[in-house]
């Protein structure tokens, strides 16, 4: 009898956790607009430069739009779905989850995100609060929640990118790629110079252009980080996202609201 | 004659049944003293920060010092009370809440006493620190929580049967739980 209570303590106990968190998506997706605050293109953008860095970098990072916290408090509720989900790959712990509750009314809005075990060097609390505040809350502010959830995923891109490879990618870089990589960039650089300044939509910023607030900070110290992905100008994400690895969450991250 | 066969029977399979449990059971304890690791990680953590913040604190708020002095005291005695993972009984356990917990209550009082300085908390070296502290306050629910699972399971299965017979002679006893906090159940929170 005390065995089957245990048993049914386990069953209650482990159903109560993960009672309002969201199932994990399937096809597994990167960019979740539960709340539906961005255009189906805009989605897209993000996703697909997301499985990009995925693919390259094998950090992962998830979007995640929810309409209620279900009186969760933004953190709990980020590290519990980043758990659930298995954000980032399993012993290298490097997911960053990106969760967003909307303002509705007088209802406040909340943002927060969390570093998996493996980033947290690379996004530190203080990192992350400044995101929170300085990239991504003055534009939720003006309802543009493309524009701070983008924002931030570039900060974030750059500051996680180098610190963990994905393994086949490593592998590819054996033969000499670096000669042919500088070549290609000339000819590049002669050729789509002048053309593509007024054509083509760059959205974000080059690797080395962070924020003014992160440059001031001194934060921006160590390697030089290598180039930023330009969203949005690549078209089909080849391939698509292959899932969640599960990685685990500690706590590390930070929020706020408006 | 059919009984003993039984009994002969299941007397060639106990050892196996019982090594697997008892494999399965030292895991187990081990994975609660990991976790037991990364408790003590954390709450080191937050008691690294404080030198740190109530430096930050005392250029601005000089007369503050009662409740400054409050958390360096409660700091020394919640760094003061260590509990090693092959000694954690009810009464360890107590001890070692009741020490955080003091420095959990210190903590949020100097956070409500800051909210009178605005040149404080416009202050980036703060704001960073305050991130921190709450990055702490997460990692340390996180971990407790983490924790928590890790000895349910464990109890779990030296209470099962057929374990419950034979956990006592190998020595796996009961561990503690972390019970929730009265006073702090939620971390020190600033909102602006």
């Amino acid at each position: 009898m005390k065995y089957f209570m245990l048993v049914v303590l386990c069953v209650l106990s482990v159903g109560v956790m993960g009672q309002n968190i969201p199932e994990r998506p399937n096809p597994p997706r990167l960019v979740n607009d539960f709340a539906g605050v961005m255009t189906a293109e805009q989605v897209q953008q993000i996703e697909n430069a997301l499985v990009k860095f995925s693919t390259e970098t094998s950090t992962q990072i998830a979007v995640v739009t929810v309409s209620t916290l279900d009186g969760s408090d933004a953190a709990n509720y980020a590290f519990q779905l980043g758990e659930k989900w298995g954000i980032g790959q399993k012993g290298k712990n490097n997911g960053v989850l990106i969760l967003v509750k909307p303002k509705y009314g007088k209802d406040r809005g909340h943002a927060f995100i969390a570093t998996g075990y493996g980033l947290e060097g690379a996004v530190p609390d203080a990192i992350a609060n400044r995101i929170v505040d300085l990239e991504m809350i003055p534009h939720f502010r003006q309802n543009d929640y493309y524009g701070g959830i983008a924002s931030a995923v570039t900060v974030i891109m750059q500051l996680t990118r180098g610190e963990f490879t994905a393994d086949e990618y490593a592998k590819k870089k054996s033969f000499p790629v670096g000669l042919i990589v500088i070549i290609v960039l000339v000819v590049l650089f002669f050729v789509l110079g002048n053309k593509s300044k007024s054509s083509t939509r760059h959205y974000s910023s080059r690797g080395s252009d962070l924020p003014l607030w992160m440059l001031l900070g001194g934060m921006a110290a160590g390697s030089s980080r290598s180039r930023g992905g330009s969203f949005g100008s690549f078209s089909s994400g080849s391939g698509g996202f292959g899932g969640f690895g599960g990685g685990g969450f500690g706590g590390g991250g930070a929020g706020g609201s408006w | 004659m059919k009984t003993l066969k039984k009994i002969a029977f299941a007397l060639m399979l106990l050892p196996f049944f019982t090594s697997c449990s008892y494999n399965k059971m030292v895991e187990l304890s081990e994975g609660v003293d990991a976790q037991w690791a990364q408790v003590e990680n954390v709450y080191q953590r937050r008691a690294d920060l404080i030198p740190n913040l109530v430096n930050t604190v005392k250029g601005y708020a000089e007369h503050e010092k009662s409740t400054l002095d409050a958390v360096i005291s409660a700091r020394a005695k919640a760094t003061s009370v260590n509990v090693s993972a092959d000694n954690l009984t009810e009464e360890n356990m107590a001890n070692f809440q009741q020490a955080q917990q003091g420095l959990s209550g210190a903590l949020s009082r100097l956070m409500v006493v800051m909210e009178n300085y605005p040149d404080l908390k416009a202050n980036q070296n703060f704001m960073d620190l305050q991130a921190q502290l709450e990055g702490t306050e997460n990692r340390i629910a996180v971990e407790r929580n983490k924790f928590n699972e890790a000895v349910r399971m464990y109890n779990t299965k030296i209470k099962s049967f057929p374990q419950v017979i034979y956990s006592g002679w190998f020595g796996f006893e009961k561990k503690p739980f972390f019970k929730a906090d009265e006073a702090a159940k939620e971390a020190p929170k600033v909102e602006f």
